[in-house]
């Protein structure tokens, strides 16, 4: 056998072995979702989505689930995106390389990495105590936003990074800001980088149980929030709750209101793709 | 100019005292036909007494409609340290309160009364096939679970001669859990000591999945589990070799938990309400329709109910606490 022979069955043999490790991901994903939806699609009905908890498994609803995890949503991305995009803009424009510069950095890398339980911990004694906004809609967003910011940071800077130095030169040159060529250049450029990582980031708050559960978000709550201040619970509390009742017709539901989670989940993830890809085709240069 | 504001604290101070004293006497007027109280009563605690408390929830929004019931299922210990500070009206409870949370209540100026809701039977189980253990020793479980046996009690047949030369697979809830309190103070004598090589789960389905699935398996979880999965799982008789109680060795039903005589491992599970919440009628109204309709639903959701007689006596406890709120009776 020639050496070119071998270098190519090599080619094949890894090409193969990249199918197979692609095909595992999908198998277990497949499985999951097969199970799922076929323990949970018959549960699902418009009456399961608009009714209140109960002990009756077949009476019991996820409203005010869905509801409280909407409004977590919609409160977290108010305060995460802002804070997490400047952040990103001042440690790439404006922060200075140094030591200092080194040691954020690292540290921000380092916070995307830690447990989400500890978050909890630290917005239980930070926002539901010092703060007194109670087991509220406002402590559980803060918590979470604080969770995925380290992520919006990141994946911010990366956007950044990636626009050519020759657009911001271009736009030096004829005769704009730092801010002008920031806000006018720059951050359209990378806007649709930014919002995958954020919605990226949104997808894995919406999953997050552990903790709202410390903070004290609840089970059973007769009424959909009216105000930030409000008590609530939120899909996965839901769900964990009823994964772990004895009785079959439980998990039932749980598999149902995971379908609805799924749901909410993909609907992010496509408006992700949606958005970026009508701002590549925006972005000219 | 101050002394306005004086004389403006004053006034808010007699409001105050004048509202405390009108809710204090709301308070003691007991079946007032609820359904024009309103307010907030939060709860939170453990997630075993989690289904009785969501069902009287559900049952009491008929009743009282603009009463706002919430629950939150943070555990026993979490729910204890929000009711000592005050924070939550009632504490869903699978143990008894600690002494240390019990001081922190103290410092806080607050008492608690703890009723008895309903009963839990801990059942031992194995695997189905498993036909050598018919029933099971209170000693021969403290064998397998004292702290001493970890890495040492590791074969069936360590622990009785005649049971088969194999491995012995442990599992049981996660030490965080009420239940695995209960179990390790009734069977090794002290609350939170056991070996630490079993499988542990704090969802109790993941160790019906273990036992049912694993031939010389040995876990132990609430009846209503047991109940559920009873195709699957074997229930072992257990003798805690007092015969006053009931003879012999004894398998956990709703029969043997409700008469006392699958001891020791019949457990109460408890609601806790503290004393600065009953000055708050709905809280008064809410605990008193707990203990009436309870029993009922205890039994729906797969939970063993109080024998009447101890309801009474739970109503009593309570009405006395209410009326002699902060009384150093409180404790029992």
């Amino acid at each position: 056998m020639t050496n070119s022979e071998l270098n190519r069955l090599k080619d094949k043999a890894f090409q193969i072995f990249g199918i197979f490790c692609t095909f595992i991901g999908l198998v277990v994903l497949a499985i999951f979702l097969i199970d799922i939806v076929m323990e949970g699609a018959k549960r699902l009905d418009w009456d399961f989505l608009t009714s209140l908890p109960s002990r009756r498994a077949s009476q019991a609803g996820i409203k005010t689930a869905w509801v409280g995890t909407l409004w977590i949503l919609v409160l977290t991305t108010l305060i995460a995106l802002p804070l997490g995009v400047a952040a990103g803009v001042y440690l790439e424009e404006y922060g200075k390389k140094g030591r200092w510069a080194n040691f954020l950095e690292i540290n921000i890398a380092n916070l995307a990495g830690v447990p989400s339980i500890i978050y909890g911990l630290l917005g239980l004694e930070i926002f539901v105590r010092q703060m007194k906004l109670g087991s509220s809609l406002l402590a559980g967003a803060l918590t979470l936003s604080l969770l995925i910011l380290p992520i919006i940071i990141v994946t911010t800077r990366e956007a950044i990074k990636a626009v050519p130095r020759s657009i911001r030169d271009g736009s030096y040159a004829l005769g704009a800001s730092k801010w002008q060529t920031v806000w006018n250049q720059v951050l359209p450029a990378s806007f649709g980088s930014i919002l995958t990582g954020i919605i990226l980031a949104l997808s894995r708050a919406v999953g997050e149980t552990a903790p709202l559960i410390v903070i004290g978000a609840l089970a059973y709550v007769p009424f959909t929030p009216s105000s930030p201040l409000d008590e609530f619970t939120v899909l996965p509390i839901q769900i964990f709750n009823w994964t772990s009742r004895p009785q079959e017709a439980f998990l039932t539901n749980a598999a149902a209101a995971i379908i609805v989670l799924l749901l909410l989940t993909f609907l992010l993830n496509g408006i992700a793709v949606y958005l970026r890809n009508r701002q590549q085709r925006k972005v000219k240069w | 100019m101050l002394k306005f504001k004086l004389t403006n604290l004053n006034a808010a101070a007699i409001l105050v005292g004048t509202t405390m004293l009108f809710s204090a006497c709301g308070g003691n007027q007991e079946n007032a036909g609820g359904s024009d109280l309103s307010g907030n009563v939060q709860v939170d605690g453990s997630s075993t007494v989690y289904p009785v408390t969501e069902a009287v929830a559900e049952e009491y929004r008929a009743e009282a409609p603009n009463v706002r019931v919430t629950v939150g299922v943070s555990g026993s210990g979490s729910g204890f340290k929000k009711l000592v500070r005050g924070d939550v009206d009632v504490a869903n409870a699978s143990r008894s309160i600690h002494d240390d949370e019990a001081k922190a209540a103290e410092q806080n100026g607050l008492s608690y009364v703890e009723l008895t809701v309903a009963y839990d039977g801990l059942t031992v189980v194995v695997h189905p096939e498993n036909d050598w253990v018919k029933e099971i020793t209170v000693e021969e479980l403290k064998k397998i679970w004292e702290p001493a046996a970890q890495g040492k009690i590791t074969r069936w047949n360590q622990i009785r001669p005649e049971w088969p030369d194999q491995e012995l697979h442990l599992y049981g809830p996660g030490v965080e859990s009420g239940t695995y309190d209960y179990f390790t103070e009734a069977i090794v004598g002290e609350a939170r000591a056991s070996r630490g090589d079993f499988t542990a789960s704090e969802d109790d389905n993941v160790l019906v999945q273990g036992v049912s699935t694993d031939k010389y398996a040995l876990g132990f979880f609430g009846l209503a589990y047991y109940e559920e999965n009873k195709s699957k799982l074997k229930a072992v008789a257990v003798d805690d070799g007092d015969d006053s109680n009931g003879k012999g060795a004894i398998v956990a039903s709703l029969e043997t938990v409700k008469d006392g005589s699958y001891a020791p491992l019949s457990r109460p599970l408890f609601i806790y309400v503290q004393s600065k919440a009953v000055e708050r009628p709905e809280v008064v109204d809410f605990v008193n329709f707990y203990l009436d309709a309870a029993g009922e639903l205890a039994q729906e959701i797969g939970y063993i109910p109080l024998p009447d007689n101890l309801y009474d006596e739970q109503r009593q406890k309570f009405e006395q606490f209410v009326s002699g709120k902060g009384a150093a009776s409180a404790k029992q």
